[in-house]
């Protein structure tokens, strides 16, 4: 059952490659999807049960995080096909306004085949027990997507894309030392004994060597954080996000910066399981105040509204780092959130996509009038910034709250406050660019579009999800979500 | 000395010509002879256990590093056209001191590593050290998108040495899943060096500037 999850999209991704009719591929994407996400839904019905030495498996949070991608893959394969459809009838020559220069996108066939393996190697993150074949999987996931960021042959997509594969290829070569010196620390004196199953390390923790395991956290923190995005190794992730199409942003943000958090949040297990919890959670801490700093920042004289959406991603993953870092029933709260952030910021990026196609810019400044010319694209938009604001009633409220009462009440209120600040900053700045482009007069040229129910339909449905979370959390998912917590050694609310 | 030692010093040496290399021609063959060198390394290294994993392992590293890698880039940079020369942020003889630099400070970390068993060579530590050291310093320190290639080949070069030192721990299945994407990897990069060429008309990546964000 596992093994099908991971290997159903890369027999997809053949077959992709070779169907001859557009329409067919196009089918296959989102049956895929489907069936993927049904798979998924039967995990979560009845888990699969595995050995105990089985590389794959699946632990309370890699469940989450297989549902959650599984999720988003269908609802972007959906606007995916759509938004396909739409840039084929000019001739597949498009034009940058900003810029003047013309453009042509990658082949169709290669960029459907693309995302079916960035699905499968998602997935295979998601169910890794053993931390080398996390990193085998989390670099796979580097290199099915470079190819989605060239998507659109331009110099700016090319500079991303380079950027992005040796910032985060140089990033995870380190994360692979950091699994060296996790066999190191598990390892006896005469050298046997050495492991990278993340239960048997869970297990015999605390015949774990701390001050090896402490030299594996920093370098797995540092690996897989250049991966999720937290600053000082974020400097990809602004260029990425923004130049690549965006039902491919929208998987980048919503589904990829968890995989690489699910990395940092299994290392943070075995390190709280050997008592070293105050250790990697410190450094966590320090990590996400220092993103959601310098993002809150960045987001506030942003000219370009994908760049936005970007930056508010590395705030919100310093948030999830902050979360797990403060420990105790925050890490609930992290979950939630990381939740919660997905599906909101998944939608905002697909709603992005509809202004970029109607629009032809990615400028705050050149796009006013969305209210006019896509009044349902611009009420999403709006509902969007109140989600990913943390306003009441959306389900990331309630993640954000859970943490930050976590915080005050384990005596780490002076950082709170500090994260409250940095969630403030960035939704001035947020909503002052929001509500221009919604308000205001359309330019003068552009009509009033039909909007179809594919384009706005995906993401409508993700912020529809995330406001029901936010209204009742059904019970199944909160037993997940506790299990999960109590798995890495955090607490239930 | 046994062989192992000497397939580490030759490592050391590699590394400081590559530092003061100044033609990207053999800068590419220096990599390419490292890679065969690390290719021999687990073979030597290995004692009890599967022959045969070792053996599979070396020579699919020596395959690759050694004969794959070197065609791709050669074909990279005869597209390209350009200078043949590495173009440095920072000059060769200070990259040189440089490099002497790290390779004490490399020897000095070695020795105090107290690893909890012996391993198969004093020098693996500090060789291990210093390569990682060099791939870095080339990524940071060279103007070229070639250059960069080569600075992560010569990274990953390092952290396989420094790998050797859990021959038996790590599973044969998942080094093999290492070495695949690492080869993957170099062959995008391959694609993307040769499409900057086209977009741009040269490789240096200080000009990839556009997209920096702007001083407020």
């Amino acid at each position: 059952m596992i093994r099908l999850l991971v290997l159903l999209p890369l027999a997809a991704a053949v077959a992709a490659m070779l169907l001859r009719a557009p329409g067919q591929r196009h089918a296959l994407l989102v049956a895929t999807a489907a069936l993927h996400a049904a798979l998924s839904v039967l995990a979560f019905i009845r888990p699969p049960a595995c050995a105990a030495d089985a590389w794959l498996g699946l632990d309370p949070a890699g469940l989450l995080f297989l549902g959650l991608t599984s999720f988003l893959f269908l609802a972007v394969a959906v606007y995916a096909v759509h938004s396909l459809r739409q840039t084929r009838g000019s001739q597949g020559r498009q034009v940058e306004v900003d810029t003047g220069t013309v453009f042509v996108n990658a082949p169709e066939a290669v960029f459907i085949a693309c995302l079916l393996v960035f699905l499968s190697t998602m997935t295979l993150v998601t169910v890794s027990r053993h931390l080398g074949v996390l990193w085998v999987a989390v670099e796979a996931t580097t290199l099915a997507t470079a190819p989605l960021i060239y998507f659109h042959r331009q110099p700016s997509s090319l500079e991303a894309t380079w950027k992005y594969l040796l910032v985060c290829s140089v990033g995870i070569a380190l994360a692979l030392l950091g699994n060296f010196l996790v066999v190191i620390a598990a390892a006896a004196a005469d050298g046997t004994g050495g492991t990278l199953l993340v239960p048997e390390l869970l297990a015999r923790s605390v015949g774990l060597q701390p001050a090896w395991l402490k030299a594996a956290f920093v370098f797995l923190l540092v690996g897989y954080g250049t991966k999720m995005g937290l600053v000082p190794m974020h400097t990809w992730l602004p260029d990425a996000h923004s130049e690549a199409p965006s039902p491919v942003s929208a998987l980048l943000s919503g589904a990829l910066l968890n995989c690489a958090f699910l990395g940092i949040w299994r290392a943070h297990a075995i390190c709280a399981a050997a008592g070293l919890a105050e250790f990697s959670g410190a450094l966590l801490t320090g990590f996400g105040l220092l993103s959601m700093g310098l993002a809150a920042a960045l987001i506030v004289n942003q000219s370009d509204f994908k760049r936005m959406l970007a930056y508010s991603s590395v705030e919100h993953m310093g948030l999830l780092a902050f979360g797990t870092g403060v420990g105790g029933v925050a890490m609930y709260g992290a979950l939630l959130h990381a939740l919660n952030h997905s599906l909101v910021k998944a939608a905002l990026f697909l709603v992005a996509g509809n202004l970029v196609a109607l629009y032809q810019t990615k400028s705050i400044a050149k796009v006013s009038g969305v209210g006019r010319l896509l009044p349902v694209s611009g009420a999403l938009w709006l509902a969007g910034l109140m989600a990913i604001s943390g306003m009441p009633p959306f389900g990331t409220f309630a993640g954000e709250f859970t943490m930050l009462r976590a915080a005050f009440a384990q005596g780490q209120g002076g950082w709170a406050l500090a994260a409250l600040v940095a969630l403030g900053v960035a939704f001035v700045g947020m909503s002052r660019a929001f509500l221009n482009m919604v308000y205001g007069d359309a330019p003068a040229g552009l009509a009033p579009a039909r909007e179809a129910r594919r384009a706005y339909g995906p993401s409508l449905m993700l912020l529809a999800l995330s406001l029901a979370l936010g209204l009742w959390l059904p019970n199944g998912l909160h037993r997940l979500l506790a299990q999960a917590s109590l798995w890495a050694g955090g607490g239930v609310p | 000395m046994n062989a192992i030692e000497t397939l580490l010093i030759a490592l050391v040496l590699t590394n400081l010509v590559l530092l003061g290399a100044s033609r990207l021609h053999n800068a590419i063959r220096i990599v390419a002879l490292q890679g065969i060198g690390l290719g021999v390394l687990p073979i030597l290294a290995h004692h009890g256990g599967m022959l045969w994993a070792a053996v599979l392992l070396g020579a699919g590293s020596a395959l690759i590093k050694g004969l794959l890698f070197p065609a791709m880039l050669r074909r990279a940079l005869r597209e390209t056209h350009g200078h043949r020369e590495m173009e440095p942020f920072i000059g060769f003889n200070l990259s040189l001191l440089c490099g002497v630099g790290a390779l004490a400070l490399s020897f000095w970390l070695g020795a105090r590593l107290p690893l909890p068993w012996p391993p198969v060579a004093d020098l693996l530590v500090p060789a291990g050290l210093f390569t990682v050291w060099t791939g870095l310093f080339m990524i940071v320190a060279r103007r070229k998108a070639i250059t960069q290639v080569l600075g992560f080949i010569v990274l990953e070069n390092g952290i396989f040495t420094l790998g050797i030192v859990l021959v038996e721990a790590m599973p044969l299945l998942v080094e093999l899943g290492v070495l695949l994407d690492i080869f993957v990897a170099v062959f995008v990069m391959g694609i993307i060096v040769f499409n900057i060429n086209r977009e741009f008309d040269h490789i240096n990546t200080d000009q990839l500037a556009a997209l920096r964000e702007d001083a407020p």
